[in-house]
């Protein structure tokens, strides 16, 4: 299988606070990773740094074989690695984000939010990326609100519409930040449906995520991160099922606390 | 009392038209000078450069806290002395009142911009766009939408502030009207008709933000 993305010896820190100690992890071409852990993990902070929203302190970030940033000799002997701001732009052309709280630009409709990226940065016509944008709002079941403004629409709704904003970059992985923790329980699924659909349309994401039951169904590979480093990671069923470590299972146990006793459904 | 007798204006009517056109002219340039100034320094002024942070900053502290008057005076008696070059009064008005004004558009543009969430800015950049498309695309739009109320104001105090040109001879309303009270020995007429005229350009230029601030707003 092909690996599209190598992250290896990841550190993040924010002056004394060390927010990433070490992550290592591959993620391979068509592979749905879901990253669960408490608040305070590190779980956004290592989504941020792998488009460069956040510039990690140390280690390397390798998309599609090629490493991120060019190495250069550091004062004490200690090579650094040096990030150009042209290159993370192109870099981040390439990866797609879903933040929790949908980011759209209130000042275009849907259709538009969709179409500025593909025309201002891969010189698309506005007619191809009309097109563009009405074949991945269908994608995400929205064409009949193409006009319409962000602050017209529900939450999953602007959701979908961030998503088919990412989608139309063509990108080679797509990262989603609790996707859904800002939506009303009753929208969650549309959201979650819709990112399901991508995973077994064989797109590449790394999934931040609180929904333990879409981990179990969709992930291919579960990672649990715990204090800035993979504390437990594998198959959903394993992860979720049968976790090894004593933290893992804790956390599980907190998500699961109440339950209806036998689903009515 | 005095009477009121406007009558002398039928004949000299082109004195005030003249002094129109001089107040319109010298507007229009200092606002597209002020305006592009403002923005420049705005961005500087919230630049995550400190270098270009602090420049920014002194052109505001230092064009801000002199009065436009002095400014004036300065770019049209003391600029000559320094360099040799003797601009006309237009040049030196339009020239100091747009370092002024151009001051104070630029914190208009500084709170605006920091008016839009972070969130916008990592929307951007994670489609990929550098640091200015996002500013072009993505933050200027919704944020001089917020500050037209203040463009606004500014705006209107840049067109009152021409008549302080008249202190070096540039023919605007003001001088024009000192000029028609001289001649004609009518102070009252020609005053009040310098501050009618005034009136109507300032209630056009809110009218017509007032028009565009509903339009901009029906988006949204």
């Amino acid at each position: 299988m092909d690996e599209v993305l190598r992250i290896e010896n990841l550190h993040k820190r924010f002056g004394d606070l060390e927010v990433l100690k070490g992550i290592n992890l591959s993620v391979e071409k068509g592979e749905t990773v879901v990253i669960l852990g408490a608040s305070g993990s590190g779980k956004s902070t290592l989504l941020r740094c792998l488009n460069f929203l956040e510039i990690p302190t140390e280690g390397r970030i390798h998309l599609e074989g090629r490493e991120i940033g060019a190495i250069r000799p550091g004062f004490n002997g200690k090579p650094r690695i040096v990030y150009r701001e042209a290159e993370l732009a192109k870099l981040r052309a390439k990866v797609g984000m879903v933040f929790q709280q949908f980011n759209l630009f209130p000042h275009m409709t849907a259709e538009q939010n969709v179409m500025i990226a593909p025309m201002k940065i891969r010189g698309k016509s506005s007619a191809e990326a009309r097109d563009l944008a009405i074949r991945n709002l269908e994608k995400v079941d929205l064409v009949d609100k193409a006009k319409e403004y962000p602050s017209r629409l529900s939450g999953g709704q602007q959701q979908r519409v961030a998503i088919a904003r990412a989608l139309a970059m063509e990108p080679t992985v797509m990262l989603f930040d609790e996707a859904t923790s800002a939506l009303d329980p009753e929208l969650v699924g549309e959201v979650l449906l819709t990112i399901r659909k991508l995973s077994e349309e064989g797109m590449t994401m790394l999934v931040v995520t609180h929904e333990l039951g879409f981990a179990y169904n969709v992930a291919h590979h579960v990672v649990f991160l715990h204090d800035g480093l993979i504390h437990e990671d594998g198959p959903p069923d394993q992860v979720l099922r049968q976790p090894c470590k004593a933290r893992t299972r804790e956390f599980l146990k907190g998500h699961l606390l109440f339950q209806l006793p036998n689903s009515p459904l | 009392m005095s009477e009121w007798d406007f009558s002398f204006l039928l004949r000299r009517y082109h004195v005030i038209l003249d002094g129109l056109y001089g107040t319109l002219a010298l507007a229009a340039v200092t606002l597209a000078v002020s305006l592009l100034l403002g923005i420049i320094a705005g961005m500087g002024r919230t630049s995550r450069s400190a270098t270009l942070r602090a420049a920014a900053t002194c052109y505001v502290e230092f064009f801000r806290n002199i009065p436009a008057l002095v400014q004036v005076f300065w770019f049209f008696y003391v600029f000559p002395i320094l360099t040799g070059i003797q601009e006309n009064p237009f040049i030196s008005a339009a020239t100091a009142l747009s370092f002024y004004s151009g001051a104070f558009f630029a914190e208009i543009y500084r709170s605006g911009i920091q008016s839009i969430e972070r969130s916008q800015w990592d929307a951007g950049k994670a489609l990929g766009f550098g640091y200015f498309r996002t500013m072009r695309y993505v933050v200027l739009p919704p944020a001089i939408k917020r500050m037209i109320p203040a463009l606004t104001n500014q705006s209107i105090e840049v067109v009152k502030l021409t008549t302080v040109a008249s202190t070096i001879a540039y023919h605007e309303l003001l001088y024009q009207g000192q000029l028609l009270s001289q001649t004609e020995f009518r102070p009252l007429e020609s005053y009040t008709v310098v501050a009618a005229i005034l009136i109507g350009i300032l209630v056009l230029l809110s009218y017509g933000s007032t028009r565009l601030e509903r339009r901009l707003a029906r988006s949204e």
